[in-house]
């Protein structure tokens, strides 16, 4: 579906079709993953191919529902001595609902394979590339610094693009292997350790999306999501000029202790979490937390990053997310004996919401 | 010439009793056998699925931890397909197909014992895991890396490799067998393009299971070194790719799928004309539509792929590929259908049953060419999309297909018939139910909802559907079980079914319900396709083989194959060597001793097996 006047005769059908799937599901298009609510052009052009196969089916269906309802009912025995004519066949009957079905798929396979190749190809190579990592069970971002060539802005489960721009993401996984997918502006692609994919995103709208792992990773697959913040290109480029600054150390007092703590042996953060700007956070484990405090959520997309979120997800990580790295690995939540404190935690809480 | 005397006990004689069982080699009894325990491990999986469903009811849910939610559905999916499914089909190979081709038993009577103990044994292995340590977690797909040591350190993943090894030597002992028997022991004039489609479909399917089990039994074994002897096959730090394993899952995976759909497709095709009263129409077409599909199923494997990132021509190739197999699905259902027609249709039970599958069957194969679309399935590959679409095509095809060959068969089997009022209720609670907890899954996974995943937010939009499935499910549980009173009652003090109940077409109508251990008296000579039915109607007699007339001429030239303990006995050591095998690991020195002692108990039983006596078959007791 290349030209305009297909495509929109496809948008008038789907706009049919979509109608009678909400009327049917009686569910909000608008959903926070819902295919249906497309923002860029990817996820458009899967539900244009969507409505299309769709629309073939509904037909395929309607018709085939209809002789084969017609036939129970039309033929059912009357009487015990109904002796039908015992046909056999009949070939060029055959023929024809051989060659039919080929000629359906033709027009569906079609589109399908352009589709295909326009969705694997980015239109603009040249555009921004972010590294997108799949760990377990969180997503790592790695983009180029703005001013520095040899290094690299990593941030960790919130992405943000500019609006309305192409942008090329490599997919790759440290562990098991994950997918890539936010629902309303592209389909996804796995994160397959050893063998790196690319996918190519691009939302025309601003606004923050919800993204989700898809390909079953392990204990905490469910809880392995990440947000998507599409935002004007001058806000962008002041988000990743920010996430580029090193932190600040804390002047706070109890955000000190924090400090104190998170590069100390009683609490151990800094063996697993790197905080650009200090000597001894460079822990590669888990998500860098340089500006851990500008991101909406924390824990991959699952707690609200404020005072009570924070303070649970150190209180007790294991509650949040079963069998993460954190909660299995970390002393202070593996061994009651070093379990830490309401104050400590209240430390470390006041530190993090400082690293802004 | 020297007589040696060999160890080996004579053959057992039991008429009657637990040991008749265990020893039998009557292909009907093996073939009960085999229903039974799948039934069992079917009632199982669906235990399994209503947890899942209850978890899955309501967002947030805590009934289960999410390590156990990993291990219900990755048992669900292995019990459902390789203990329930699998099964259920072989039951009716084992005792439909030596009747429908007039024969007395399979070719190898006591390979089929062994593979019903053996099948046995990868039951009870795989569900064993449950108390051992904890069931298998990473789906029936077992995806590398997730299955290595690194990952997934417990034993779970060991019980799931060798259970599968197990049932893998069972399936390609049976499936070798079926193809042995059909090939052979057919009556004369049965040729091929006389055969019940039934049995035509049970040849592919045996073929299938030939060509499809090696793979995956090398890469389990792959998968098996890897955790117990440190190899590299699947171990991306060493730099392997774990895409290999998804190859070669996939290139036994999705031949796999018809070897769970095409015994389903037999099933139908030959209740549809029985109780349309026409013959099959196309016949040719639809053994050829099967040939086909058995074909084409080596060349979509990737498909279960497309967002793994094999690029824009494999993507290309294996979507077109994919909607190409469409067309003989649809031929198939056109030839259904087109049976029907001018036909004279009674809707008992199992018709029903037959019918409900193909309006089952349309919805999960028209939402398999959706799935075939690779860019549009990038939004909806492992979202609860493909979970409707493969419940659609393995509850709606298979199991509705297996439930109307029991209501079907039944009467043969036990010589009663099925309650027919319970029958219908039950028919229209599980498709009613099966649609209420299959189709909204259409709607979540739409609304972006991914598979495995064990909870879920409020705010996703899921809820309401989620809801329904669950209540769905329930229902669905109750048919089941409604099946299951059914199937007992009935089996008890049902009406007592003549040889003939539903005036079929085929051989095993034309002796008695339930058939003699000999099957039939005299082998008759086949005139041409339905040959029963020409026989009642069109006058075409079925002539005996010359050489067994007159009543006692007749029971004394009957030699059956005679039971033995052996087939139980091999079966017994795979068993225990495959304890052995999977605690390698854990206790190198005790696990190599237990492969060892299980290794030479099935190494003495076949030898045993090899060289047993045989008695004396005019003595009385052996027929």
């Amino acid at each position: 579906m290349s030209t305009t006047s297909s495509r929109s005769k496809a948008y008038l059908g789907g706009l049919l079709l979509l109608s009678s799937i909400a009327l049917l599901t009686g569910c909000a298009l608008d959903d926070p993953q819902s295919t249906f609510d497309t923002v860029g052009p990817v996820s458009q052009s899967q539900l244009m191919l969507f409505y299309w196969i769709f629309g073939a089916a509904v037909v395929v269906f309607i018709v085939v529902g209809a002789v084969l309802a017609y036939t129970s009912i039309r033929f059912r025995r009357k009487s015990p001595d109904d002796n039908p004519p015992q046909t056999h066949g009949n070939t060029p009957m055959e023929i024809g609902w051989t060659i039919v079905p080929v000629l359906l798929l033709a027009v569906v396979a079609v589109p399908t394979v352009m589709t295909i190749f326009d969705n694997a190809n980015s239109p603009d190579p040249g555009a921004l590339t972010v590294e997108a990592v799949g760990r377990q069970w969180w997503f790592e971002f790695r983009y180029p610094h703005p001013t520095d060539p040899d290094e690299q802005v990593v941030t960790a489960n919130e992405l943000h693009i500019p609006v309305g721009e192409v942008v090329n993401i490599n997919l790759e996984s440290r562990d098991v292997i994950h997918s890539f997918w936010i629902p309303k502006i592209a389909g996804k692609v796995d994160m397959v350790p050893n063998n790196s994919n690319t996918i190519w995103i691009q939302s025309d709208e601003a606004g923050e999306f919800y993204g989700q792992c898809a390909e079953f990773c392990g204990e905490a697959h469910a809880l392995m999501k990440f947000r998507v913040v599409a935002q004007p290109k001058a806000e962008y480029d002041a988000w990743l000029l920010g996430q580029a600054a090193p932190a600040v150390d804390a002047v706070e007092p109890l955000a000190a202790e924090g400090q104190a703590l998170f590069e100390g042996n009683v609490a151990g953060c800094w063996a697993c979490h790197t905080i650009s700007g200090s000597a001894k956070s460079r822990g590669s484990v888990g998500p860098n937390l340089t500006h851990v405090a500008s991101r909406g959520l924390i824990a991959s997309g699952i707690i609200e990053n404020d005072q009570a979120g924070l303070r649970s997800w150190l209180t007790d990580p294991c509650e949040s997310k079963p069998g993460n790295t954190m909660c299995t690995g970390a002393a202070v939540y593996n061994n009651p004996d070093k379990a830490l404190d309401e104050k400590q935690i209240s430390a470390l809480v006041a530190y993090l919401r400082g690293l802004d | 010439m020297t007589t040696i005397s060999l160890p080996i006990p004579k053959r057992p004689v039991h008429p009657t009793g637990v040991w008749s069982w265990i020893t039998t080699v009557d292909h009907k009894r093996i073939g009960i056998l085999y229903g039974v325990t799948a039934f069992i491990m079917f009632l199982t999986g669906g235990f399994e699925a209503m947890y899942i469903r209850a978890q899955l009811a309501q967002p947030g849910q805590d009934l289960v931890s999410p390590e156990v939610y990993n291990q219900l559905f990755t048992m669900h999916g292995t019990t459902m397909i390789f203990l329930a499914i699998m099964p259920m089909g072989a039951a009716f190979f084992n005792y439909i197909i030596p009747l429908q081709i007039g024969a007395r038993d399979v070719a190898f009577p006591r390979l089929n014992a062994f593979s019903y103990w053996t099948f046995l044994a990868g039951a009870l292995m795989l569900n064993l895991s449950w108390v051992l340590g904890g069931a298998p977690n990473a789906g029936w797909f077992g995806y590398a890396p997730l299955t290595s040591s690194v990952f997934n350190p417990g034993h779970g993943i060991d019980f799931w490799i060798l259970s599968l090894q197990i049932l893998g030597i069972a399936s390609l002992a049976a499936a070798f067998n079926f193809v042995v028997t059909i090939i052979n022991m057919r009556a004369p004039g049965m040729l091929l393009m006389r055969m019940p489609l039934f049995t035509w479909m049970t040849f592919i399917t045996s073929l299938l299971l030939i060509l499809a089990f090696p793979v995956i039994t090398v890469a389990l074994i792959q998968l098996l070194f890897d955790r117990q002897f440190e190899t590299n096959f699947f171990v991306p730090a060493a730099g392997a790719s774990p895409v290999l394993w998804q190859h070669l899952f996939w290139i036994f995976g999705h031949p796999e799928v018809y070897i769970l759909i095409l015994p389903a497709m037999g099933i139908v095709s030959e209740i549809i004309p029985t109780f349309s009263k026409k013959p099959m129409f196309g016949y040719p077409v639809v053994v050829l539509s099967g040939v086909i599909i058995a074909f084409m199923g080596w060349m979509v494997w990737s498909h279960h792929m497309f967002t793994v990132g094999l690029g824009p021509v494999a993507n290309s190739v294996f979507a077109l590929t994919t909607m190409a197999i469409a067309v003989p699905t649809g031929v198939k259902i056109f030839n259904w259908i087109a049976t029907m027609w001018r036909g004279s249709i009674e809707f008992k039970t199992a018709m029903l049953f037959a019918v409900g599958f193909i309006w089952l069957f349309i919805i999960g194969g028209l939402s398999g060419v959706m799935h075939s679309s690779a860019a549009s399935d990038a939004q909806q590959q492992d979202t609860y999309f493909v979970v409707a679409h493969l419940h659609y095509v393995l509850f709606g095809g298979s199991i509705m297909a297996l439930l109307a060959g029991i209501y079907y068969w039944f009467p043969k089997i036990t010589g009663r018939l099925m309650n027919e009022t319970v029958g219908k209720i039950n028919f229209w609670l599980v498709f009613i139910a099966m649609n209420i907890t299959f189709f909204p899954m259409h709607f979540t996974g739409l609304n972006g909802m991914p598979r495995r995943i064990y909870t879920y937010d409020s705010d996703m939009g899921w809820d309401l559907w989620n809801a329904v499935s669950s209540a769905g499910a329930f229902m669905l549980g109750a048919g089941i079980l409604l099946f299951l009173y059914n199937a007992i009652t009935s089996a008890r003090s049902g009406e007592v079914a003549s040889a003939d109940p539903w005036d079929g077409r085929t051989l095993e109508w034309s002796i008695s319900s339930p058939p003699p251990e000999y099957n039939f008296e005299q082998i008759p000579i086949v005139q041409g396709r339905d040959p029963f039915w020409a026989q009642k109607y069109g006058g075409v007699a079925m002539v005996p083989v010359a050489g067994g007339s007159g009543e006692d001429a007749v029971h004394h030239s009957i030699h059956l194959p005679q039971p033995s303990y052996w087939p139980f006995v091999a079966s017994i050591g795979i068993f225990i060597g495959s304890f052995g095998v999977l605690y390698i690991n854990a206790a190198s020195w005790i696990g190599v001793a237990v492969a060892g002692i299980g290794a030479l108990i099935t190494m003495i039983a076949i030898y045993a097996w090899s060289l047993e006596p045989v008695n004396d078959p005019d003595d009385g007791a052996a027929h």
